[in-house]
């Protein structure tokens, strides 16, 4: 079972959706039992992956390898192969959980085609996994566009009043950087086979070839990646799509969207952008330009988030600003700011994820995102503005959470690559704490404010269920970081030692393997 | 030639047999036809396992090698699909005759000489084969004025470019003494020709010919009408089957013959490959009839498929730019005649008595309606824009590999960039189907013939999209053009 773990991951969603096609479209119930049950199926089954993860975390390479690169499509050097590392491996764990979180939020929030919706649902899930896993940029490929069909469909007929809008402009926005994406692999596919006369598609292979290309090559392909990618994370000036489709998105839409999708765009940077062009990645222009756009990211996220009048759309904004400082992380390109960035992007996923479910609980009750709408909630309903209060301290990076574990990791690469960035990022930080509190006050604090809103109830089981593993999740990061810094490392240092390895002449020395993490507990701080 | 034979005699019997059947027995002729070519595909197929390295006839005019068979086999698929897609159709607009199917088959006769003649002559008479057969299935529906004014367009416009082609194919002859390819590329091969007036001239008139058949822009003006003028499932017929045959004929002329002139075509190929693509896709973007939608969504495809002509024309025949490049080609072609066809079918079936259903609107609500055929419509609008797994990606990455690997990266950035636009006509036609309230709810009745053609198309799109190794395989085998020992007998 060890050895096709990672497909039985992968494809269990599929075989869920494919389940429920045969399910009559009139039993609603019996649609929503399985459907949850496979997406619980589909997180339980990723469960073993951690004590076999963890066994092996300190050991260099990819893990529970699948397929070998040409057994798929021979013809053209593609292969149905999976593996994965720390990175990847946190994702995926995030991933399922989202899922799973995600599909149970939906049980009376989709009441129309219900049986399409859960469908559709599975179908992204094993299209996100498929992602993660990929070891083929082929295979990688396929996964990353075909994931966009359900989400565009999830938007367009369960969305909002500008669902049609926001589906279009997200599926095609996507697919721009998509296929320039598409042209930087091909390109690295053939000179692959320029350098060493073989035809492959294997990710590991391609590591081997990609950093020599000369620079003025390797700039454009970097470009081309680096379009596809700020799209997806999103960057600015590339977030455009972002407020549309995660505001008209269904809740559990967004909570995908925000807590997974984004995700890709800083995977593949990690994955791809920095591995495959060190000397692109290090020289000192380029790599200012990205820091440049991340901190413009952060400030300028928090500053509009500040302004937002509808919650769905503050908390959008909030993810572009969190997402610069992932970015951020990345490109200060050492080790601190890499593992602080990957691991604020599980950060992200959970605070993020939590945030639009709470967004969508008032929703469900009031069908109204309109912050002036609300005001004196926690009279109403207590328990959920706890868990709310939690869930945005840990967003905005209090102590003891684990944003802060994240954000702060990430300042330190940053300061000490260069203390300026840290010094322009460190606002967001305040920021952030802004316009959640300012938020949190305007509909929680004082006294009932509106009448409709009195006869709210509070959460029902269910819904604190969708919670409950969120919570412990930003406790448990924020206590006691070490096992996922741990499990960080040896794929951090590697990366960060091929961009040391094939670094630009006059970049500085940005590579410290930092034996920070194993003393990054709560005690030592 | 076996095939060809038969397929005519198929087509002379069942204009017969329409003579003497009464009309609610008319699916016999559609049966016959269908038979018709399943034989046809077997004689194929016999062909194919008893000549191995290919064959010469008729006094060196007709060359069955590996291309012919590859693209025979695309011609019957094609053909038995659209069979299979007529027949409730035709019922339906009440103009079913024999005729329809004999027509049918002839045009794949014509198609067949197209794709293995390498005699000028041969070539011009099956292109006019098919071309004639192609008009009067365009204007089949006889009380239709749009269907007599599509017919009337594509007659005029294609008897004019079949002239010009015809023009530029004497010059040829003159220029060669001889109207066997072979020799004609022998004439041209002598370095001084590509400065010689009359050879530019005599390519340049050949090339509108076959570019108005592949209806590249800007020869492209009869396709939107034609298309959509058309009896639906002949333009589904028409946009895969006779694309198939002129690329054939394309390729058999420009690269077969007209190899040595290549430094000369491609750049002509490249303005006309951009053109195509820019006016094809904006031009799309605001089309409310779907099938006039799918007919600019053929031109644009066209375009595509001549990037990968552009990659061939500037690499050595050995390099990988040249040999993906018609492995694009071919295999646009495959998927394409699929994935068309697919969408055609669909579109097909929304024709009832008291709707035409070929407006977008009428696709609105169509899950509701027909949920199945949504989104296997779905899965064809995805493949079209060229969506992993789905099929259509293949083409596409063909295309853009080649381009690629013969240095051309402008041109795929390109590329790449209109493809975003079909992306989105397509979605146009998906968002109706699948988002918009439908105006009728009663279910939509759809025949047998029309779930297998709908069936056999999706089943295509989504096997060679997930699995495309065997068909990849077997268009690297129909490479095997240039390696028929008999065409190296011959340019020796």
């Amino acid at each position: 079972m060890q050895s096709h773990i990672l497909s039985i991951i992968l494809f269990t969603p599929l075989v869920g959706g494919l389940v429920l096609l045969f399910v009559p479209k009139e039993n609603k119930d019996a649609l929503r039992w399985i459907a949850n049950i496979f997406a619980l199926g589909g997180f339980l089954i990723s469960l073993p992956l951690v004590p076999m993860f963890w066994a092996q975390r300190f050991e260099p390479g990819f893990k529970f390898l699948e397929g070998t690169p040409n057994n798929w499509i021979p013809s053209i050097g593609a292969g149905y192969n999976l593996g994965i590392d720390g990175i990847s491996f946190l994702l995926i764990m995030l991933t399922t959980l989202l899922g799973w979180i995600s599909i149970l939020s939906s049980w009376t929030a989709i009441e129309i085609r219900v049986k399409e919706y859960y469908v559709w649902f599975l179908v992204l899930q094993t299209g996100m996994l498929g992602v993660f896993m990929a070891l083929d940029f082929f295979l990688f490929f396929v996964f990353w566009e075909a994931m966009l069909v359900p989400m565009y469909l999830l938007i367009g007929i369960w969305g909002g009043p500008r669902k049609l809008y926001a589906a279009i402009k997200f599926f095609l926005y996507t697919l721009f950087g998509s296929v320039l994406m598409l042209l930087g692999i091909l390109f690295l596919y053939f000179h692959h086979h320029t350098v060493l006369g073989v035809f492959t598609f294997s990710i590991p292979e391609l590591y081997k070839t990609a950093p020599q290309i000369p620079f003025h090559y390797a700039i454009w392909l970097f470009v081309a990646f680096f379009i596809g990618f700020a799209i997806k994370v999103p960057m600015f000036p590339f977030h455009t799509w972002l407020p549309d489709a995660h505001v008209e998105a269904p809740t559990a839409g967004s909570v995908i969207l925000a807590g997974v999708l984004l995700k890709m765009g800083t995977y593949g940077f990690v994955r791809f952008s920095l591995p495959f062009f060190p000397a692109v990645v290090s020289h000192p222009k380029v790599q200012s330009w990205m820091i440049g756009i991340s901190l413009v990211g952060i400030i300028y996220g928090a500053l509009v988030s500040l302004m937002q009048k509808d919650m769905k759309k503050l908390v959008a904004y909030s993810s572009v600003s969190h997402l610069g400082f992932c970015t951020l992380g990345i490109f200060a390109l050492n080790s601190m700011g890499l593992s602080g960035s990957v691991l604020q992007q599980i950060n992200h996923g959970i605070s993020t994820g939590a945030l639009f479910l709470i967004v969508g609980i008032l929703y469900e009750r009031r069908h109204t995102r309109e912050i002036a709408e609300y005001g004196g909630i926690s009279n109403v309903m207590p328990v959920y503005a706890t868990i709310t209060m939690i869930m945005f301290l840990s967003s905005m990076g209090l102590p003891l959470l684990n944003g802060f574990v994240g954000e702060f990791t990430i300042l330190q690469g940053a300061f000490t690559a260069n203390w300026r960035w840290a010094a322009w990022a460190a606002p967001g930080v305040v920021l952030a704490a802004a316009y959640l509190l300012w938020l949190y006050q305007r509909v929680f604090f004082g006294t009932v404010t509106n009448p409709k809103n009195e006869k709210l109830h509070d959460l029902t089981p269910r819904e604190i269920l969708t919670f409950v593993p969120l919570i412990i999740m930003a406790l448990w990061i924020g206590l006691y970081p070490k096992p996922f810094f741990q499990i960080l490392e040896q794929p951090v240092n590697q990366i960060v030692q091929t961009i040391h390895d094939n670094s630009n002449a006059n970049a500085p020395v940005n590579a410290q393997a930092a034996p920070a993490p194993s003393s990054r507990s709560k005690a030592s701080n | 030639m076996l095939p060809m034979v038969e397929l005519t005699i198929f087509a002379l019997g069942i204009l017969l047999i329409d003579l003497m059947v009464p009309r609610e027995w008319k699916w016999i002729n559609a049966a016959g036809a269908f038979v018709g070519v399943l034989f046809a595909a077997f004689c194929v197929w016999r062909i194919q396992s008893e000549l191995p390295r290919g064959a010469v006839g008729f006094y060196n005019s007709l060359l069955v090698d590996r291309f012919a068979i590859y693209f025979w086999y695309l011609f019957l698929a094609g053909a038995a699909i659209a069979i299979l897609m007529s027949v409730r159709y035709l019922e339906v607009e009440d103009e079913h005759h024999g005729e329809y199917y004999a027509l049918l088959l002839l045009s794949v006769v014509g198609m067949m000489c197209m794709a293995a003649g390498i005699d000028i002559v041969l070539i011009f008479i099956g292109l006019e084969l098919m071309a004639i057969s192609t008009y009067v299935l365009v204007g089949f529906l006889r009380r239709d004025l749009r269907s007599n004014e599509a017919a009337l367009k594509y007659m005029l416009l294609g008897a004019f470019s079949s002239g010009i082609f015809a023009y530029g194919l004497s010059l040829f002859y003159g220029l060669s003494g001889g109207t066997n390819l072979v020799v004609i590329a022998r004439a041209v091969s002598a370095p001084q020709n590509l400065r010689n007036p009359v050879v530019v001239i005599a390519l340049l008139t050949t090339m509108t010919g076959l570019l108005f058949k592949i209806a590249a822009v800007p020869f492209h003006q009869w396709a939107p009408d034609a298309y959509e003028g058309a009896p639906t499932s002949i333009t589904g017929f028409m946009s895969v089957a006779v694309k198939a045959a002129a690329w054939a004929m394309l390729l058999r002329i420009l690269v077969f013959g007209l190899w040595p002139l290549r430094s000369v075509y491609t750049p002509v190929i490249v303005v006309v490959a951009i053109a195509t693509m820019t006016g094809a896709n904006f031009a799309a973007l605001t089309q409310t009839n779907t099938k006039r939608l799918l007919a600019y969504s053929s031109i644009a495809h066209v375009g595509y498929m001549l990037l990968a002509l552009v990659a061939m024309g500037t690499s050595q025949p050995g390099s990988p730019g040249f040999s993906d490049g018609f492995k694009g080609i071919l295999i646009y072609l495959l998927v394409y005649t699929f994935m068309n066809l697919g969408a055609f079918a669909v579109i097909t079936s929304l024709r009832q008595r008291n709707v035409i259903g070929d407006e977008i609107d009428d696709m609105a609500g169509l899950y509701r309606r027909a949920p199945v055929e949504a989104v296997l419509m779905l899965l064809f609008l995805l493949s079209l824009a060229g969506i992993p797994p789905a099929a259509g990606f293949l083409g596409k990455y063909y295309v853009f590999l080649s381009l690629i690997e013969s240095g051309h990266y402008g041109l795929a950035s390109l590329g790449v960039l209109y493809s975003l636009f079909g992306l989105y006509y397509y979605l146009k036609i998906a968002n109706a189907m699948l988002m918009r309230a439908p105006m009728e709810t009663e279910r939509l009745p759809v025949s047998l013939g029309m779930r297998c053609a709908v069936g056999v198309t999706a089943l295509g799109t989504m096997v060679i999209g997930v699995y495309p190794e065997p068909f990849i395989r077997g268009v690297n085998w129909s490479l095997g053009i240039v390696q028929s020992p008999h065409v190296a007998a011959m340019v020796k």
